[in-house]
């Protein structure tokens, strides 16, 4: 679904992301770890497209795609997602209004119809279920106003609803209540088929235990250092990323 | 890749031209250029004026001969030079239209380009609509209908004609004649305009229409408008204009009157979009424009305006609340691209008890434009309890416009409760990278974040026109991306 070879990346002529490879297929569910500053938001940012970042090195191939040559609109048309680590504020702009538009936008892309404003609504209802989201909150201005875990708990039902092949989550976790944790996990093990995947990216292993990843990475450094099963996690939690240090100094 | 930036946003903006330009090919009858007593007498005589109206307008005249043109507004232009413009231009016809389908096909074509089709305006929207081409009204519809009610909506030369003893009593009752530069020079040469006069308890059952349209060139218009709301009565008034491009400047100074008795309510809606001149400031609308209107007792007054035009715009809506209990209402989006510059803001004079005023002001800026806002609170001596709250929020879509906020407040009375907050803030990059990464064109994002900013305002605007005016902030504000 995506590989992503030898990427490099860097703002304001510091370079971040260092020779970066990462192959994801469908179906799998990876987890990205590392501390913080190791690049992990970058690389979500770089892969759906924000312009501060300028890439100097390497390629990403998406569903058979150049992804690097894409807008960040395509992107996100051909079924890229990003679960932001932090939601942006859209005053006086609903969040139904906000996601008609979008998914409409998707739909024109592939060649369908609007949908009709009944189907969108029982679609609301279906996905906003599906997150346990207030529906009051489906109609209140986008994250305006919302809590820290509520913003959260929207960018999942927002995932739900435009319903991508490729989920990046930036530290969604982090911010949420153990109830709305089991929730969030949920919704994404709902939304999970063979036909897509999901990219994690979290410091706790605690999330590991809701969602099972295929795969545990570790981001050290602007590159993926160690890569293993979800047993790596627990390994990563008790020993710290010292552990990480130390062995790739040697 | 395609990195779309602030700074592509601004150059896009900046290349944008104004898309409803064009002029259309009417035959025009107009005076010769100039003001003095003699042109006032020709259009007095041409509209076939009372001696009353015509000595209105000579006084108007002499007054206006010992003004000096005023200087203070934040905005800079060339001044209009008085004695090159033609003060008349009316429509060639040998009589007025009796029904729609007399109307000159050429000006239906017009009204389509403009995307108000009048079969479609009435059917759809049952607003009726009193179409002002070059200064004289040629087709006013649902009239009957009004009339069954007593409600009076008409051209203001009809009004003259047909119901002199109100435009007597209340013209110049809250304009007064040597109140200011350019209303003093309406007053002198209005060629036309709108009355209406909804009688005591009526609830008008429409949105009254006026779509507004300068059509010749080098043509000043001067119109005039009456509103008169009479005890416990109610009317939505709606004001909508787009104009042809040209090469020299327009003059607009258009006089504006409410007048709400007791208990009654005026909504007085204006979408404006006048040519604003192209991507160098050259050729667009000057537009002098004194809006005000007063409250009895219990009555409300409430100003909404959409302004995305003109090359220069100075304008004021303001209330004056005489009456004790009564309210004044300002919501405004002010729109500057390119060159543009906007003076506009409010006056909300608080002379009863109790009374209340509002005043929400948006400001978008692009290009290299200036917005400005500069509104006064003026609470009376015996105003007690006299409340106003104000908020002036300003958006940036480029680093070379500019946004002032001059909030002046005067205050005589000890028990008023005055509020005021104001914002700036830049259209956020994260903003529009959110709704790109939702699979959102930058301009559909734009459109979106901008609507979003105005909501409180659009959301004062009737259904119909606030679709309109979303259509319009959406053309001042997007490039045709692609
Ligand atoms: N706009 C910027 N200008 C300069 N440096 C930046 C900018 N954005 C990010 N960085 C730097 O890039 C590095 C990687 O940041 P990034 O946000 O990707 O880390 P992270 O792995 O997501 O960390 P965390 O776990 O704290 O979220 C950091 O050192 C950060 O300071
Ligand atoms: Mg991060």
């Amino acid at each position: 679904m995506i590989t992503i070879k030898d990427l490099h990346a860097s703002i304001e002529g510091k370079p971040i992301l260092k020779g970066l490879n990462l192959t994801v297929k469908a179906g799998e569910i990876h987890a990205i770890m590392g501390p913080n500053g190791a690049g992990k938001s970058t690389l979500a940012s770089v892969l759906a497209g924000r312009e501060e970042y300028e890439i100097t090195q390497g390629d990403v191939n998406f569903n058979g795609v150049d992804l690097l040559s894409l807008s960040v609109e395509e992107r996100a048309r051909e079924g890229l997602f990003l679960a932001f680590q932090y939601p942006v504020e859209i005053p006086g702009v609903s969040n139904i209004n906000f996601l008609r538009t979008a998914l409409n936008e998707i739909r024109e892309h592939k060649g369908e119809k609007g949908i009709s404003a009944k189907d969108f609504m029982s679609l609301v209802r279906e996905k906003s279920a599906l997150v346990e989201l207030d529906s009051k909150l489906a109609s209140r201005s986008v994250n305006e106003g919302f809590s820290g875990g509520e913003k959260k708990r929207n960018e999942i039902f927002q995932m739900a609803m435009l319903n991508p092949i490729l989920s990046i989550l930036d530290e969604t976790d982090s911010g949420l209540d153990i109830d709305a944790l089991r929730i969030v996990a949920n919704g994404v093990n709902q939304l999970k088929t063979d036909q897509n995947a999901t990219i994690i990216i979290t410091h706790y292993q605690r999330l590991l235990d809701y969602i099972i990843p295929d795969f545990v990475h570790v981001l050290y450094d602007g590159k993926i250092v160690k890569s293993g099963g979800k047993d790596l996690a627990l390994e990563l939690e008790e020993k710290g990323y010292d552990w990480i240090k130390n062995n790739t100094l040697n | 890749m395609a990195n779309y930036t602030e700074d592509d946003l601004a150059k896009e903006l900046k290349d944008q031209e104004y898309k409803f330009g064009f002029v259309s090919d009417i035959d025009t009858d107009t005076i010769p250029i100039g003001l003095n007593e003699d042109i006032v007498r020709l259009i007095s005589s041409k509209k076939e004026e009372p001696q009353w109206m015509l000595d209105y307008r000579l006084n108007a005249l002499a007054i206006w001969s010992t003004m000096n043109e005023p200087s203070w507004a934040h905005v800079k232009y060339k001044k209009p030079d008085f004695q090159s413009i033609a003060y008349y231009s009316a429509p060639k016809q040998t009589k007025k239209y009796e029904s729609w389908d007399d109307v000159d096909p050429e000006m239906k074509a017009t009204m389509t380009k403009l995307g108000i089709s009048m079969e479609e305006q009435q059917r759809l929207t049952g607003v009726a609509v009193d179409f002002v081409m070059d200064s004289v009204s040629v087709a006013t519809s649902f009239k009957e209908k009004l009339g069954e009610l007593g409600i009076i909506f008409c051209s203001f030369s009809d009004a003259v004609q047909n119901h002199p003893e109100l435009v007597k009593k209340y013209m110049g009752s809250v304009v007064p004649t040597q109140d200011n530069y350019y209303a003093t020079l309406n007053a002198a040469v209005f060629t036309d305009g709108s009355f209406c006069y909804i009688p005591k308890g009526v609830r008008c059952p429409m949105e009254l229409s006026t779509y507004f349209r300068i059509n010749a060139g080098g043509t000043g218009q001067f119109e005039r408008t009456l509103v008169i709301a009479d005890e416990g009565s109610y009317v939505s008034y709606l004001e909508g204009c787009t104009a042809p491009q040209r090469d020299e400047n327009q003059l607009h100074a258009a006089v504006v009157e409410l007048i709400a008795l007791e208990n009654a309510e005026i909504k007085y809606s204006t979408v404006q979009n006048w040519y604003p001149g192209d991507k160098n400031g050259l050729g667009g609308i000057f537009n002098f424009v004194t809006k005000r209107g007063v409250c009895e007792k219990n009555a409300k007054i409430s100003w909404t305006q959409v302004e995305t035009g003109s090359a220069v715009t100075w304008k004021y809506p303001s209330c004056i609340l005489k009456g004790d209990n009564s309210v004044g209402e300002f919501y405004s989006v002010a729109v500057t691209n390119n060159y543009q510059q906007a003076d506009t803001g409010t006056k909300m004079i608080h002379l009863g008890k109790n009374t209340k005023s509002t005043i929400i002001s948006k400001g978008i800026s692009a290009g290299k434009s200036q917005n400005s806002y500069r509104g006064l609170v003026q609470i009376h001596k015996n105003a007690h309890n006299a409340r106003n709250f104000s908020q002036c929020d300003s958006l940036l879509m480029s680093s070379e416009c500019g946004a002032h906020t001059f909030p002046y407040i005067e205050c005589k009375n000890n028990s008023a409760k005055i509020e005021h907050e104001a914002t700036t803030s830049k259209i956020g990059e994260d903003q529009l990278f959110y709704c790109k990464q939702r699979g959102i064109s930058e301009e559909k994002a734009i459109g979106l974040i901008v609507n979003g900013y105005c909501k409180e305002v659009l959301n004062q605007l009737p259904m119909e026109f606030a679709v309109e005016a979303q259509k319009l902030l959406t053309i001042s504000l997007e490039g045709s991306v692609g």
